[in-house]
């Protein structure tokens, strides 16, 4: 089972990378970028059956640090 | 003092800390690997050191906290022994949820590595006993994640209750409040980016690190 988890850093956590991606952006003249935050995807293959609990139990027990991201699981269908 | 220094893979300032310490309290301190389960009998003092343990992966200090060795280092700070974590130590302790807070990116991106000035906040703490309250000092930093993040209560509460240990005297990597190294609330575990155990002989340019682990004896042994 394919399982995407998608972390972000919380509203409000200053995101240095973001800020360095945005100046970037705008130094190659694209217009119009308000705002860009950076995150991490980690891409999980799971045995069929993986219950969700113990999903979420891995990204806040590592994946994720929950002082300052969020995270988002996303199960994929299978191909 | 019976000192361990916890080794990472990656971990790249343990023998620093060893030399430092074994320099000051005359002992040679007890080399612990990651994959160890237990510390030393008697151990009274451990020390987490600089490095970029497993490669920085995921985040730093993520993978660290997660080895084996790091419960027993829990439970010893839950039963009073003194830890201090420098640099990539204290970036452990904060992924192990000894210490509130993370540390990110520096705001500038730019790795730093310079000596900078700190204000001790908090001279009674066990490992600051040797400073006088206020006075600043000059430890080096070498680092990329050192921007010290907590939410406005958690800075609030380290503030009022003088956990705020050290605090940069100029602006180094973005933390919040300035601030370079903090106490949990019993006190007997210290974070800091910074490097005391640079500046403890001589020819190291500075002196100002040795009386940490002076200090720091006093109060153990």
């Amino acid at each position: 089972m394919k399982t995407r988890v998608f972390i972000t850093l919380k509203p409000g956590v200053l995101d240095p990378q973001g800020k360095a991606i945005h100046h970037a952006l705008e130094g190659l003249g694209f217009a119009g970028v308000n705002d860009v935050r950076a995150g991490k995807l980690i891409e999980l293959d799971l045995a069929d059956g993986t219950e969700d609990a113990a999903i979420e139990d891995m990204c806040r027990k590592l994946l994720a640090n929950t002082v300052i991201e969020n995270f988002r699981i996303e199960k994929l269908e299978d191909a | 003092m019976n000192s361990a220094v916890i080794v990472f893979p990656g971990s790249n300032c343990d023998r620093d800390i060893a030399t430092a310490l074994e320099e000051v309290t005359g002992r040679k301190p007890a080399m612990v690997w990651h994959r160890d389960s237990e510390l030393p009998d008697g151990t009274d003092f451990i020390a987490l050191p600089g490095g970029f343990s497993y490669g920085d992966y995921l985040r730093s200090g993520a993978m660290a906290a997660r080895s084996p060795i790091m419960r027993a280092v829990k439970d010893a700070a839950g039963r009073g022994v003194p830890v201090i974590g420098i640099c990539n130590g204290f970036q452990v302790l904060t992924e192990t949820g000894l210490l509130p807070g993370a540390l990110m990116r520096n705001a500038g991106l730019s790795f730093v590595c310079r000596p900078v000035r700190l204000k001790v906040e908090n001279s009674q703490s066990l490992f600051t006993a040797a400073y006088d309250a206020g006075e600043e000092v000059v430890f080096p930093v070498a680092h990329h994640d050192g921007n010290y993040q907590a939410d406005e209560d958690t800075l609030d509460r380290l503030e009022s209750e003088g956990r705020v240990a050290f605090r940069y005297q100029e602006a180094v990597n973005g933390s919040a409040r300035n601030i370079a190294g903090i106490l949990n609330d019993a006190g007997n575990v210290l974070g800091l980016m910074p490097h005391p155990e640079r500046v403890v002989e001589p020819a190291h340019g500075g002196l100002d690190g040795r009386r940490l682990f002076e200090g720091l004896l006093e109060t153990v042994a």
